[in-house]
């Protein structure tokens, strides 16, 4: 019965010509794996190492592992899974799902010691053989540890067809550690030589033991030599990473002050709300994806000119109903708009809850883009820092090309005087105000991509934003951008040594030191609008 | 001129009559009548009240810089606090062995960090005259450095008022921080008794309650002479126009200094009063948002009249507690709406409603530095 089964399998197979997985398999083989001669499985392996199937590897993978069985009264070979006191089965061919049965109808495809090496040697056969280089790759990592002899002469065979860099690579790394072991003193040196400025972390390893092991001083001085070559390449992408990080960091201050520039550093407005307004650009992104939850990566894009509009409406209607009856008494104005920071962090309390929303992030935001072994970037940081140099190069656009711009730096210097001229000075304000607020919406945004989303935000940002634009220079574009990146290598660079908290710590005494050194920070304006 | 010293003298007198009348009848009211009686008030109302007092010190603290010497300081939280961890950590000190692991000498934070001695800092604050002196020097200290560098350079306006922010915005992300040696997140607590006497009694509420109305008559009283004196009037000038008063021949940034450190002191005195009443000290009483709310009752009470000051604390401590008990959610809307409301249409707060006509002269150049 199960004969005819598996032959009227076979011929509906050949009949339709169809590639199902398991096809592969000839019949003869699978009976071989049920045969109680370890002889007559070590065959069976054998074949199967020949087909070079999927199928083939997921029953040697099973079997390896124990968890492939037959059945006893048909042979038929199955993978299991052990779900209480019964067993789950499925066909090792098809896949099927044939149910939960009694452990004692089945038995197991037993293996000893010599077949699992034999097993394991056509499992990795089978993966650097594999279509995908990554795998490949990984398989011949796995190798460096040891590698049997027969395995490099197969590896360099490998490596004659072998056409991705990183795998050939991979592969003379293998090489030169077995090398390393070798007594021949020519072959240890120029094993040494190929792994010079190698910089994965099982090299040093190897060298350091070598350096200590070898007995032969000239072998020992040219492990020392490749070792330090590495260690200084090793520190220079430490620090090449720590200023990534830092660039990071700083280019989220800059965007974070950048609308303060515009609101504080050229109309002279203190606006304690600024953060809240980032903070509403944050909630305008959460919103957004709930309206739209299948198209999260769209749905960012939407939100960036959303949160634009709904922080610069914010924006103009505090300007409206507050601010512009303060303008002059700068005091007054922090106090006031301190005030409506209160209320709009209870506003979002009372809306959304006090607790965090989640965020998610589009697909091409999230991974890292590797650069070596020592150094990856993650997408979202890299991001967001070209998000804020082009938004740094927009803004700077508008205010040095645009006829709004030139009214802005027109009031800014001497209100009365632009009055004169005719520049419509309220609403001049207006536009201003909101083209401010609507920037810090926009870095709402992109921070509801790497903080979390709450109400308080925006407390966390509002006084590290006015740091950068005091410290770059009231009224100075260029300078909150600079000092946002400077602040932020800085910091990164003491972190190691001193703590994130002591590290912000310093740094915010350092602006404390520096604005009495130069009251009017980096670049302070020069001219006759530097007066007041 | 005269006539208005004198009615503020008057005023003066008028408040600090009351202040006796209240410390005392609290005081026996507390301590003497049964606790049924209709004139009874309970200790928790004496510890509530004498909170306020230290924050009305804590607010002419805040007002003799702003009002009379037009620095709007976001930072006088951070001499409240350090003055208030001083006195913590005499309090520490005398919890002695009573603590959870009991030892005689470390804290229990430091036990828990398994520090086998004390840290240097915290030497000598077994003494109560010790923590007394550092009390005022601590804060009077970092004032004066502080005041020092900001003032010589004529760091002024805005740009003063964002750096005091970040002194306390640093202070606090410091003390958040376990190595400083002061409990970091949860501050100081668990204390037991002050010079002997338990903390937890009646006769010690009490007296913390006097020691604090006493406090701000003595601060009152101080600040008013200053304000009077020539070295008041100085200030004003300052104020109104600091260019000028340099041009005279003044040294402006020795004025600014020591009233800025004085007040530093007062505000510290307030913090120290206030920690045994509450019971804890946490970093968070470095939060800038606290220090902005001081400034509110400043604002609200109406700056550059000491009495103001007081007045404002008192009212939106009051209501604080009110509306956070009645409607939590409230509160923030309450004070964000008062914070607009007074700036835009009572810029010279409550007492302004009641002062004669022929102060608005003076009130006005107030509102315009």
């Amino acid at each position: 019965m199960p004969i005819i089964l598996n032959h009227s399998l076979i011929f509906l197979l050949l009949l339709f010509n169809l590639s199902v997985s398991g096809a592969t398999v000839p019949n003869q083989t699978l009976k071989l794996l049920t045969s109680s001669s370890f002889d007559d499985k070590a065959r069976a392996i054998e074949q199967l190492a020949q087909t070079g199937s999927e199928t083939s590897e997921r029953l040697l993978n099973a079997m390896a592992q124990g968890d492939l069985y037959y059945v006893k009264s048909n042979k038929r070979i199955v993978l299991t899974k052990n779900q209480d006191s019964k067993i789950q089965l499925t066909d090792a061919m098809t896949g099927e799902d044939l149910g939960l049965v009694s452990k004692r109808k089945v038995k197991k495809v037993s293996v000893n010691n010599k077949l699992r090496g034999q097993i394991s040697t056509v499992i990795s056969n089978f993966k650097l053989s594999h279509l995908d280089a990554n795998i490949r790759l990984i398989a011949v990592e796995n190798l460096m540890a040891d590698a049997s002899p027969e395995m490099l002469s197969q590896l360099q065979a490998m490596k004659q067809k072998e056409s991705d860099p990183d795998v050939i690579d991979a592969i003379d790394t293998v090489t030169a550690f077995s090398q390393l072991k070798s007594t021949n003193l020519i072959q240890q040196l120029s094993a040494i030589e190929t792994l010079d400025g190698h910089l994965n972390a099982e090299v040093l390893v190897r060298l350091k033991q070598l350096n200590l092991s070898s007995s032969n001083a000239s072998v020992r001085l040219a492990a020392k030599k490749s070792i330090s070559h590495i260690e200084s390449k090793v520190s220079i992408f430490g620090h090449l990473e720590t200023l990534f990080f830092g660039l990071s960091l700083g280019s989220i201050l800059a965007l974070a002050a950048i609308g303060l520039a515009i609101t504080f550093g050229v109309m002279g407005v203190i606006n304690m709300a600024h953060g809240e307004l980032i903070m509403i650009g944050a909630y305008t992104t959460y919103v957004i994806q709930l309206l739209m939850p299948n198209h999260i990566a769209a749905s960012l894009l939407v939100a960036i000119p959303a949160a634009f509009l709904v922080s610069a409406l914010v924006g103009i209607l505090i300007e409206r109903s507050v601010i512009r009856f303060l303008y002059g008494r700068p005091l007054e104005t922090l106090l006031a708009t301190f005030g409506i920071s209160l209320f709009l962090q209870q506003a979002v309390r009372s809306i959304f809850s006090p607790l965090n929303r989640p965020v998610v992030s589009p697909e091409w935001m999230s991974g890292s883009l590797e650069i070596n072994a020592l150094l990856s970037i993650t997408y979202n940081r890299l991001y967001i820092f070209f998000f804020c140099l082009t938004i740094f190069a927009l803004l700077y656009l508008i205010m040095t090309k645009t006829s709004l711009g030139l009214h802005v730096r027109a009031i800014s210097q001497n209100r009365s005087m632009a009055r004169a001229m005719g520049v419509r000075s309220q609403w001049v304000d207006v536009m201003t105000f909101g083209l401010g607020s609507g920037i810090a919406g926009v870095a709402g945004v992109a921070l509801s991509q790497i903080t979390n989303v709450g109400p308080n935000l925006g407390q966390a940002y509002i006084v590290d934003s006015f740091m950068v634009v005091v410290f770059g220079g009231v009224g100075n574009l260029w300078g909150t951008l600079i000092s946002g990146l400077t602040l932020g290598v800085v910091g990164k660079f003491l972190e190691p040594a001193t703590g994130a908290v002591l590290a912000k710590v310093l740094v915010l005494l350092f602006i404390i030191l520096y604005i009495q050194k130069r009251p009017r920070g980096m670049f302070p304006q020069k001219g006759r609008a530097a007066g007041q | 001129m005269i006539r208005k010293i004198l009615q503020n003298h008057l005023h003066g007198r008028i408040f600090l009559c009351l202040l006796l009348i209240l410390t005392l009848y609290v005081a026996f009211a507390n301590l003497l009548l049964p606790s049924d009686h209709l004139l009874y008030v309970s200790t928790y109302t004496v510890t509530l009240l004498g909170k306020y007092l230290t924050y009305a010190l804590l607010a002419i603290a805040v007002d003799l810089v702003w009002g009379y010497l037009g620095i709007l300081s976001l930072g006088h939280g951070a001499f409240f606090a350090l003055g208030g961890y001083v006195m913590g950590m005499y309090l520490m000190r005398q919890v002695g062995d009573r603590g959870v692991y009991g030892n005689p000498l470390l804290a229990d934070f430091m036990v828990f960090l398994n520090w086998d001695s004390l840290p240097w800092f915290w030497l000598g604050f077994d003494q109560f005259w010790f923590a007394a002196i550092m009390i005022m020097l601590v804060p009077g200290t970092l004032a004066f450095v502080f005041g020092w560098f900001a003032f010589r350079s004529r760091v002024t306006g805005v740009y003063l008022s964002i750096m005091t922010q970040a002194m306390t915005y640093a202070l606090m992300l410091a003390f958040f921080r376990n190595e400083m040696g002061f409990g970091g997140n949860n501050g100081l607590t668990d204390f037991k008794d002050l010079l002997g006497f338990s903390l937890q009694s009646d006769s010690m509420r009490v007296g913390l309650f006097v020691s604090s109305a006493l406090a701000l008559a003595l601060g009152y009283w101080s600040c008013r002479a200053i304000v009077n004196s020539k070295l008041g009037r100085v200030s004003v000038a300052i104020r109104d126009s600091e260019d000028r008063v340099r041009f005279l021949g003044y040294q402006v940034d020795h004025f600014k200094l020591w009233v800025f450190t004085f007040s530093a002191v007062l505000a510290g005195i307030a913090g120290a009063l206030y920690v045994p009443q509450v019971g804890i000290i946490n970093p968070s009483e470095f939060s800038p948002i606290n220090s902005i709310e001081i400034v509110v009752w400043v604002a609200v009470g109406g700056r550059a009249t000491l009495l103001g000051a007081i007045l404002g604390a008192l009212m939106v401590n009051y209501a604080k507690t009110y509306f956070t008990g009645a409607f939590p959610e409230i509160w923030l809307f309450a004070l964000g709406g008062l914070f607009i409301a007074v700036t835009l249409f009572a810029p010279r707060g409550v007492l302004g409603f009641f002062q004669r006509q022929d102060n608005r002269k003076s009130a006005n150049q107030v509102g315009t530095e």
